[in-house]
């Protein structure tokens, strides 16, 4: 066995997202075009200047009992529930080492969020000023710090070769899975459960978003208000949830006889070192990691037919990702699907890389490109051919897909996979 | 007016119902907040503030070691309440 260049493959699949409490009613919604997009109901929302976002379709209360609840961040709380999918999936009973097959010692988690435990911390600051810090929660630093989730996804399943946080903003969901295939293809494990998670649908960060003119103010059309590549795309919608796939060496999958969804080919990296916020406008940053993602790996650029876009619908960031994509792939971008998922769930944010990747996966395993709806005028500077208002057929044969996921710092991150 | 032994034990299965999720009615003097009612380090602090609250006492974290059955806090509470 060659230890430092295995082959990953994808074996499980989990999430909850604003469109269904599961992968597969998430697969339905994404080809389907539905928008999880709704007006905010909270009392606190009346007096924010963004009043819509994409709550998680099944709210986590429903399902942890209350004890196990106060004791988890709503974000570990969507971790658990993807991963928890994810494992059975992928075949799992039980935690590794105790009554399965699977060896502790040779599986990991890395599972990311962009913010970590922010309504935690902000509750729990509520609670220090209305009534004093006695009652601030003990449990608060567990539930607030950004590696909680990937803790807690590794204590359910019990992994102990390494259990990883990658942070970068809104690309941490797909960083933590390039993170774990790197885990498999160098030997230090034979599983990794890896993925994204967020729950920051609360007045501040909603305020901070708003006041940087990241966000679309469209309250009155919730459900057309992400609309990636429309020439009136004003900003993302934020939207909550998670999804953690289960990645396995290709040896082990193998061995198990386990059924295997596509191969994970590797990731393409770079940094834009433009701007703390804004995306380097010409998407050269963007397109030296799709290079990065053509060297490194085996991945032939004739293979690939599908792209789930970061596409978050604002200004800047849609148009300068595809130049990339165009730049990189050539005569080869004419036969790429694109899709902006991001108009149907809004922006998970770290959590947007771990239900993307979903989404990929799900689009090579039945051969079907999710539309991109809300597109009423395609913006001219589009440069490449984006899959609207209804799912498309993917060709037959080997066929690979790329996720692209970029985070406020310039971090870029591409993933790709491709059919078995 | 002070509770007694009885109220406080009530009281104190309201709090651990709320805090570990376990049955009220499992909550009797001789259990272990620790080994047999799901109650850990983090969780007995909040039992313990829960407990302040209700029954107007102070429970110093130096005590709080001491509170290892259901009688351990209640017959704290019994000779501390104000």
């Amino acid at each position: 066995m060659n230890a430092t260049n295995r082959t990953v493959v994808v074996t499980g699949l989990g999430a909850t997202t604003p469109l269904g409490g599961d992968s597969a009613s998430t697969w339905e919604g994404l080809k389907a075009g539905r928008s999880g997009v709704r007006p905010l109901q909270e009392e606190w929302a009346a007096d924010l200047p963004v009043r819509i976002a994409a709550r998680a379709a099944v709210d986590p209360g429903e399902i942890f009992p209350r004890a196990q609840a106060r004791r988890l961040d709503r974000s570990a709380q969507f971790a658990l529930i993807a991963a928890r999918e994810a494992w059975a999936n992928a075949g799992f009973e039980g935690k590794a080492g105790e009554g399965s097959t699977v060896n502790p010692d040779r599986l990991g988690a890395v599972i990311a969020s962009g913010i970590g435990g922010v309504t935690t911390l902000l509750d729990q600051y509520d609670a220090l000023k209305e009534k004093g810090a006695r009652r601030v929660s003990p449990h608060t630093v567990p539930m607030m710090m950004p590696n909680g989730p990937s803790a807690n996804v590794g204590l359910e399943v019990n992994a102990r070769a390494g259990v990883h946080t990658p942070v970068s903003a809104c690309a941490s969901g797909s960083e933590a899975i390039g993170y774990a295939v790197e885990m498999i293809r160098t030997g230090r494990a034979d599983i990794v459960v890896a993925g994204g998670t967020e729950a920051a649908i609360h007045p501040l960060p909603i305020a901070a978003f708003a006041n940087m003119m990241a966000m679309t103010k469209d309250n009155d059309d919730p459900q057309g208000a992400s609309r990636p590549f429309d020439t009136e795309r004003n900003g993302f919608v934020l939207g909550e949830g998670a999804g953690v796939i289960v990645l396995e060496s290709a040896e082990h999958a193998a061995a198990r006889g386990a059924r295997v969804y596509v191969e994970a080919v590797g990731q393409g990296v770079s940094a834009d070192s433009h701007d703390i916020v804004q995306p380097e406008p010409t998407g050269n940053g963007i397109a030296f990691a799709l290079q990065h993602l053509l060297d490194a790996t085996d991945l032939s650029p004739q293979d690939v037919v599908h792209v789930n876009a970061h596409a978050t619908s604002t200004p800047l960031g849609d148009v300068a990702e595809l130049t990339a994509l165009r730049k990189v792939f050539g005569n080869d971008a004419d036969h790429i699907a694109v899709s902006g998922t991001k108009s149907m769930t809004g922006h998970l944010l770290g959590g947007a890389g771990g239900v993307e990747t979903i989404a990929t996966i799900l689009a090579l395993h039945h051969r079907t490109a999710p539309p991109t709806i809300n597109i009423r005028n395609l913006d001219p500077e589009v440069c490449v051919d984006v899959v609207r208002d209804e799912s498309r057929e993917l060709p037959e044969g080997r066929i690979a897909a790329l996720n692209d996921s970029f985070g406020f710092g310039g971090h870029n991150v591409v993933t790709a996979f491709r059919t078995v | 007016m002070a509770a007694t032994q009885e109220e406080i034990v009530s009281g104190l299965a309201e709090i651990v119902n709320e805090i570990a999720g376990i049955p009220a009615e499992d909550v009797e003097l001789d259990k272990s907040f620790t080994d047999d009612l799901d109650v850990d380090s983090l969780s007995m602090v909040e039992v313990v503030v829960a407990a302040e609250e209700k029954f107007n006492v102070k429970i110093p974290d130096d005590d709080v070691k001491n509170l290892k059955t259901v009688k351990d806090a209640a017959d704290y509470i019994l000779a501390h309440q104000g």
